[in-house]
């Protein structure tokens, strides 16, 4: 059986090679080429010995093949993405957009996974917003969130040059997600490179402003709800301590919520500590599937 | 080489930053006003003010601001009257380019970006926008003391080649010891050459702050930050007014007065600090343990709300080996403190 929809990376650094691992093991997508610029680069040697058809001509030439990917996952960078964009869509391939462009509607798959897979292009935040947003919505479904804050730590030797090069674009694409899919009236992310050695697992921590009524029973359940939410396609992903309870912390008189995660990846590309790469490529791969799966009944 | 004809070394006062943390971040503008307004009148070239964590540091991770910085910095303008310059800290992946620019529009002059010291590339976009936007500009390698000299200056050259015009070595845990600081200072000014100057950020952990910053004067450093009467995070920073008359002492010009300092350390400082940053047991175990010293007073708060040793708490900070805005592991460190005590 051949599988709903064929798929083209297109960025051969440690998101798109990550992706080639997840992508394989897919029953709905399948991989057809990889692309990258760099006919040395790593990433298309490991897909060529893994079958797959690569080329090191960008875009250019992926548009330029009799038969084009139904989707393709871009794993370059927000100004490469920005220009490919239209072009995918004159193509008629749906992206999914691992940059920070932002070109299209922010998916998080426990927020709003089925809310646009009919859109030609769809962006998956940031990894600190994969997983981190889910928290923020878990809170915000429950009880008004007028602030939600998030600190998202990560093992230097996970953060390629692309995300050192553009570390504004990660805050801001974030904050404006854990506002528009989170839930919060406002927003605001940090993010922390660590060098420790050996290198340390992705950390989070998300702190959200409560009101004074608000039932933290309800709060606590729905935060184990989505977490187990999220566990269904990143399996590391760990709730590290109970939520903390805060009232009247605020100089507002607001009391706030925190939450401890921990994202252990799966160890695909690189060693499990790379959580925020994981999180990033498995959401990715679930809102393909989820494309897969329409097309596949549309049938 | 002296920092300019009339200056052997250039002072920068952070009191109204690195203070912020001691103050838990509820500085006025009237404050501000009184101390800038103290500072110029000493003498004092630069003076540091922002939220303790930098830019857009106003959160629950690292405090509220009584007052928006950007306030703050305005009313530190005007009462500078062009007498001193005034300097902004930003730490890429808190705040953000826009950030720079407002800073730019109030009047700030001098941009300080900070990284952890083996970080230096993700603060390439900020120098950049600072110097198009004509800022001056500093880079600061915080946690200086955790990377040997040569490593320390390799991540200096990737600062100075985005657009850093001085590269400081900043004891963000007050944990150098002397040749520590020399010899950090000496490996860049021998890497930078005449592309960038060197300075030197210290604080007071292990007592040393003076000694290192003096080492670091004769080490090649032209920039040197100082604070009034030690408002800084942890036991606070090298005091201004110690550091100009040591070295009014050894000749080096700072261009700063000291009996005027002494006054204003006395008379416009210290009221306004909640109390004096001393050499206690937390503080030196942040120098002895290579802690991040703002960690200081959300170690104390932690540690009451669990009701656990907030030494324990900053000594597993050092063994979780945390870099500088983890301040929410505190937290993390703290429940885990309660929770070992709850098993055994």
């Amino acid at each position: 059986m051949t599988a709903p929809l064929t798929a083209a990376i297109v960025g051969t650094g440690n998101i798109g090679t990550d992706l080639l691992h997840k992508l394989r093991r897919s029953p709905l997508l399948e991989p057809r080429y990889m692309i990258g610029i760099d006919p040395d680069s790593a990433g298309l040697k490991a897909a060529h010995q893994m079958g797959v058809e690569t080329s090191a001509g960008g875009a250019d030439w992926l548009l330029d093949r009799a038969e084009r990917p139904d989707v393709v996952f871009e794993a370059t960078s927000a100004a490469v993405h920005t220009a490919n964009a239209p072009r995918y869509r004159d193509a008629g391939i749906t992206a999914i957009d691992l940059t920070p462009a932002a070109c299209g509607p922010f998916v998080v798959p426990p927020v709003n996974l089925t809310a646009h897979v009919d859109e030609p292009n769809v962006n998956m935040v940031t990894c600190g917003g994969q997983a981190t947003i889910p928290m923020v919505h878990a809170v915000s479904r429950v009880t008004p969130v007028a602030y939600a804050e998030i600190v998202a730590t990560v093992a230097s030797v996970s953060a390629g040059p692309g995300t050192r090069a553009n570390i504004d674009e990660f805050t801001r694409s974030t904050s404006a997600a854990v506002e528009s899919l989170g839930g919060a009236e406002r927003g605001k992310a940090i993010i922390i490179l660590n060098p420790a050695e050996p290198p340390l697992i992705m950390r989070d921590t998300i702190f959200c402003s409560l009101q004074p009524d608000a039932d933290e029973a309800a709060v606590t359940t729905s935060i184990e709800q989505v977490v187990a939410e999220v566990q269904t396609y990143v399996p590391g992903y760990r709730l590290l301590r109970p939520p903390q309870f805060d009232p009247e912390f605020t100089p507002d008189g607001r009391g706030r919520v925190a939450i401890f995660i921990e994202v252990e990846g799966a160890g695909d590309f690189l060693p499990p500590y790379a959580g925020n790469l994981d999180i990033m490529t498995a959401a990715a791969v679930k809102v393909g599937e989820e494309m897969a799966g329409r097309k596949a009944e549309a049938r | 080489m002296p920092y300019s004809d009339t200056l052997d070394i250039r002072i920068t006062d952070s009191s109204l930053r690195d203070g912020s943390h001691a103050k838990g971040h509820q500085f006025t503008e009237d404050h501000i006003r009184a101390i800038v307004d103290g500072l110029a009148g000493a003498g004092v070239p630069v003076v540091e003010v922002t939220h303790g964590d930098g830019l857009a540091g106003s959160s629950y991770n690292y405090g509220f601001s009584a007052v928006d910085e950007r306030r703050l910095m305005a009313a530190a303008v005007e009462a500078a009257d062009g007498r001193s310059a005034i300097a902004a800290l930003m730490l890429p992946g808190l705040g953000t380019m826009d950030d720079i620019r407002a800073c730019r529009d109030i009047g700030v002059s001098i941009v300080r970006v900070a990284t952890h010291c083996t970080e230096a590339d993700i603060s390439r976009q900020h120098f950049g926008i600072a110097r198009d936007l004509g800022l001056e500009t500093v880079g600061f390698l915080m946690m200086a003391h955790s990377q040997p000299p040569d490593a320390l200056a390799a991540q200096a050259r990737i600062m100075a080649d985005a657009g850093c015009q001085c590269v400081y070595v900043v004891d963000s845990a007050g944990a150098m010891i002397l040749d520590d600081a020399a010899e950090r200072v000496a490996a860049l000014v021998a890497e930078l050459g005449d592309d960038a100057q060197v300075g030197f950020h210290g604080h007071q952990n292990l007592s040393l702050g003076v000694a290192n910053a003096v080492l670091a004067v004769r080490a090649g450093a032209t920039q040197i930050d100082a604070s009034t009467r030690a408002f800084g995070a942890g036991s606070g920073n090298p005091p201004t007014e110690a550091l100009v008359a040591v070295l009014d002492r050894l000749g080096v010009r700072t261009g700063v007065d000291p009996l005027r300092m002494f006054d204003v350390a006395e008379d416009i400082v210290r009221p306004v600090m909640d109390g004096e940053c001393v050499l206690d047991r937390m503080s030196l175990i942040m120098g002895y343990a290579g802690v991040y010293s703002s960690f200081l007073r959300h170690a104390y708060r932690a540690a009451e709300r669990y009701d656990v040793s907030g030494a324990e708490i900053l000594l597993r900070c050092g063994e979780r080996k945390l870099v500088g805005g983890q301040e929410d592991q505190i937290i993390d460190i703290a429940i885990e403190l309660q929770s070992e005590r709850q098993t055994t």
